[in-house]
């Protein structure tokens, strides 16, 4: 692919889905529907120059998730994933 | 142990510019008093919103600079963009007093945890010191014995953050040994002419895979896309590699 690099990492979109999730999608593992590649959500090559988040899987470019606000609605689509697994013990770090 | 917040959905909050000072003719550290913050891990980020009067918002992703702490304060660091929407605000309009918007803290995955004992691999691109000076600090906070090395790559001596912290950090008792990539401009002392990180560097300047370090790269996409390869080409797997990348765009910084 002669493609520039215009992609930002998964990490790039915790904000947007830390509004819609309560546990950090990032820091997930996901498997990519199309390779079957598994990795973190946060190693999925980001683009953000559209109307919302396209999520890529960084080894086929196959789109992992679309994102896109509206003044009205959030439009999601998950369908690239296989599954997601979410750490469920994950804490902050206390502060000390 | 202080409470430990247990994530939740991250919503918008209110912060006032605290404290203001300049790290390059260019960049700026910003100190903002957070409302009900709660705490934060190193290398983790925030977003800011500025909405004009007309209605008009723009979102922009800042790494925090400073070690995590319980007193409701973070820093973070801004370069000026030359074309940036929000940057040039950021570094020469605001002030202490002001309020800013913010949801935070994002990012669960390119974080250095106190709990970490291994050695510590961190190469930065420009800008991309500010997620791994907040490890740095949040090491040297914790009191952590974890072995750290910083790879900096930067286009000229002037454009160094944090230059005299780093310095004391790596003098006190080579604690964070910090190796620099000039790329344009080298001091006059420099063994190096200037030029992007390579092989030659990455075999003297980083730690040998054999010690089973954890690396973290974080810069623009073409300066993480280069040392990744790099750090995989000397032996590193890419398992051990946490990266951080920020667009030309000023998306993310």
């Amino acid at each position: 692919m002669s493609a520039p690099m215009n992609y930002l990492d998964g990490n790039a979109a915790a904000g947007e889905l830390g509004r819609i999730f309560a546990m950090d999608i990032t820091s997930a593992e996901g498997q990519c529907a199309n390779c079957g590649a598994k990795g973190r959500f946060a190693e999925a090559h980001l683009y953000v120059q559209c109307p919302g988040l396209v999520a890529r899987c960084a080894l086929c470019g196959h789109v992992l998730l679309r994102l896109v606000n509206t003044q009205q609605h959030v439009y999601l689509d998950l369908r690239g994933m296989t599954y997601l697994t979410l750490d469920a013990t994950q804490q902050q770090e206390a502060s000390s | 142990m202080a409470g430990t917040a247990v994530l939740g959905r991250v919503t918008w909050r209110s912060a006032t510019v605290v404290g203001l000072h300049d790290e390059t003719t260019n960049a700026r550290t910003i100190a903002l008093a957070v409302r009900d913050w709660p705490g934060h891990i190193a290398g983790q980020h925030v977003d800011l919103r500025l909405t004009a009067p007309d209605g008009y918002s723009a979102v922009r992703s800042y790494s925090i600079a400073s070690a995590p702490s319980s007193d409701g304060r973070i820093e973070i660091t801004v370069e000026r963009l030359p074309n940036g929407e929000v940057s040039p605000y950021l570094t020469k309009e605001l002030m202490v007093g002001d309020d800013l918007e913010l949801r935070g803290p994002i990012g669960g995955w390119f974080v250095w945890r106190r709990d970490q004992t291994e050695p510590i691999q961190l190469a930065a691109g420009g800008s991309g010191i500010v997620p791994l000076m907040a490890m740095i600090r949040s090491r040297a906070s914790a009191g952590s014995s974890a072995p750290f090395r910083l790879l900096y790559s930067v286009r000229e001596p002037g454009a160094v953050f944090y230059r005299d912290e780093l310095r004391a950090l790596s003098d006190q008792d080579q604690s964070v040994i910090v190796t620099y990539a000039y790329t344009r401009v080298t001091p006059k002392d420099s063994p190096r002419p200037p030029g992007r990180i390579d092989a030659a560097l990455i075999a003297t300047g980083t730690w040998s895979p054999n010690l089973g370090p954890t690396s973290y790269v974080c810069g623009p996409t073409s300066f993480v896309e280069n040392a990744t390869d790099l750090l995989i080409a000397a032996g590193h797997g890419r398992e051990n590699i946490r990266t951080e990348r920020f667009g030309a765009t000023g998306e993310r910084k």
